[in-house]
């Protein structure tokens, strides 16, 4: 890349009035041909553009209003968290997951224990693994809340911003007396859990659940049969499941496209396999559907949080782990079902404290390379829509 | 499946197992072929992940890993590549198209280049950095000072 250069040199222009009756300044050479007769146009959107959810830059290239094809600039917030984990023990690098995707910190954390639980050959013991379901799940919704209220703010609809963020808060409330967090959570460890539960927090996990199944309703009312809304996400961003599959997307955008198809159930891990929930899907692959998806999805996890706050078993919430941790050598792929889709760990092991690489499978990387695809022949104001239905978040696009 | 193809590819192939999960070394050479034969045979058809580690102690000093996942059999595989330093692999970009981004992430990281590949450039970081920071023999606190000194106009990222 060219060194930017700030300031465009110019002459200094003058100003002075030469004739009383023209404007010397205005006087421009008539063009041959105006900038609308042109058959391609290319401009610039973000990095800091304010419906990108973060620093992502796209170049799009236009014909009037209709978008012929996008290439995406991405790495803006890179930190070399891969990098990173080579240098700090495995205990040291879990906080730094929770960093990536930072609206989904649980499941990151989740994911990373996981995968370094199976390098140690241990297992988290059942209360753990329960109050690991109840705060990823409670984690989910925040997430999909997060991406309702700002997707649809994006096109438009400025209520649900408000109503999302005003129900999000009673989760992060529980965060907060869980662990003192809020936001980047660091809620578990290997080999389990750091804190037993507060007291009260089955109450109030149930007192939430029952404040929230209302409120999907009500974000519903706002917006299913809206008009504005319909005609702004229907047919909008298609992509089939074929594409889906050939491009590697997966989580709501996946099931929407109409595969049923989601780790917990595909792959069980924590003890998803106790509970009783559907995958829902849709058939279109619009913006419209991945919209029903997500929101039948927080239905389900609200489902799945009830059932495991019913279970809860008492007993230890860690597991016997060394406090200096060695994993023999080997490697190990595990991946979870983030709210975002499939997020999987690559770690592997020289013996040693410290992992020889950590990889990252990121679901927003991966997801976000369908946006071309996706905007191909759509409006320019449709790519704001599709960028928000993909919802990538640019921490985890980059790391 | 490892029986059919050993018998088709020869000893090229090396399959091995740890802790449930299923991998197999196989030869540079023959990466296109089996990568294909996994996709259109074996319904291997989504490629999770593309990454590489770096051995520097080893004669060949990088591994080139392919996660992959079969929807249909709801089986996960990892297939495994040994390259030296320098040299280049075959993109899989025809096999899925999934790889694009990933592949350039690898050759972003880690210097390996995809022979190929429609657009074989940086991904994460500017175009015009110089070293691969995930490379052993990259430092944690190593950066491309004279980038970071005529794009940024500081003197260090430190």
């Amino acid at each position: 890349m060219k060194p930017q250069q700030h300031a465009v040199d110019r002459e200094p222009q003058n100003l002075e009035m030469t004739d009383s009756n023209t404007l010397s300044h205005l006087e421009l050479e008539t063009p041959e041909k105006t900038f609308l007769d042109a058959n391609e146009l290319v401009i610039n959107m973000g990095p800091q553009h304010p419906a990108t959810h973060g620093v992502l830059r796209v170049i799009l290239r236009l014909d009037g209003e209709k978008v012929l094809g996008l290439e995406c600039v991405i790495g803006y917030l890179h930190r070399g968290v891969e990098k990173i984990g080579e240098h700090r023990t495995y205990t040291m690098f879990n906080p730094y997951v929770d960093r990536m995707d930072y609206v989904a910190a649980v499941s990151n954390g989740l994911g990373y224990c996981e995968t370094v639980e199976k390098l140690l050959h241990v297992e988290a013991p059942p209360r753990a693994q329960y109050v690991r379901v109840i705060l990823t799940e409670l984690n989910r919704l925040a997430s999909h809340q997060l991406w309702l209220g700002t997707h649809a703010l994006d096109i438009g609809a400025i209520t649900p911003l408000f109503y999302t963020f005003r129900d999000r808060e009673e989760i992060l409330k529980i965060y907060e007396k869980y662990c003192g967090a809020r936001l980047t959570t660091h809620a578990f460890r290997i080999g389990g859990l750091q804190y037993e539960t507060y007291n009260g927090f089955e109450r109030e996990v149930k007192n939430f659940l029952s404040f929230f199944r209302p409120k999907i309703d009500e974000y519903e009312e706002l917006l299913t049969t809206n008009r504005i809304w319909v005609e702004r996400t229907k047919n909008v961003g298609i992509i089939s499941a074929k594409d889906c599959i050939a491009l590697g997307v997966t989580g709501p955008v996946l099931r929407a496209s109409g595969v049923k198809w989601d780790l917990r159930k595909a792959q069980p891990y924590a003890n998803y396999k106790n509970f009783d929930f559907d995958i829902p899907t849709c058939q279109n692959g619009d913006t419209y559907d991945r919209y029903l998806v997500r929101m039948a999805e927080m239905r389900q996890s609200v489902h799945i949080i009830e059932q495991a706050v019913e279970g809860l078993p008492e007993g230890p919430v860690m597991a016997k782990v060394p406090k200096v941790m060695k994993p023999p050598a080997g490697e190990i792929y595990h991946s979870i079902e983030a709210p975002k889709g499939e997020l999987g760990y690559f770690i592997v092991s020289d013996g040693s404290t410290q992992p020889y690489r950590v990889r990252v499978r990121p679901p927003s990387f991966v997801n976000l390379q369908a946006l071309d695809l996706m905007c191909r022949g759509q409006l320019v104001a449709d790519v704001i829509a599709v960028i928000g239905t993909l919802d990538i978040v640019l921490g985890e696009v980059d790391r | 499946m490892i029986a059919k193809f050993r018998s088709t590819y020869g000893s090229g192939i090396e399959p091995l197992t740890y802790a449930g999960q299923n991998y197999m070394v196989v030869d540079r050479s023959m990466i296109p072929d089996i990568l294909q034969v996994l996709r259109n045979e074996e319904q291997f058809d989504y490629c999770v992940d593309i990454t590489a580690v770096h051995y520097p102690k080893r004669e060949k000093q990088f591994d080139v890993i392919w996660v992959l996942y079969s929807y249909s059999r709801n089986e996960r595989i990892r297939v495994k590549a040994q390259i030296l330093d320098g040299e280049s692999i075959s993109s899989s970009v025809p096999i899925w198209a999934a790889a694009n981004w990933l592949e350039r992430e690898v050759f972003d990281m880690f210097g390996i280049k995809f022979d190929g590949h429609p657009d074989m450039k940086r991904i994460l970081l500017p175009e015009g950095w110089k070293g691969y920071p995930l490379r052993k023999d990259y430092g944690i606190l190593q950066q491309d000072n004279e980038w970071v000194q005529i794009n940024l106009g500081i003197e260090s990222g430190q």
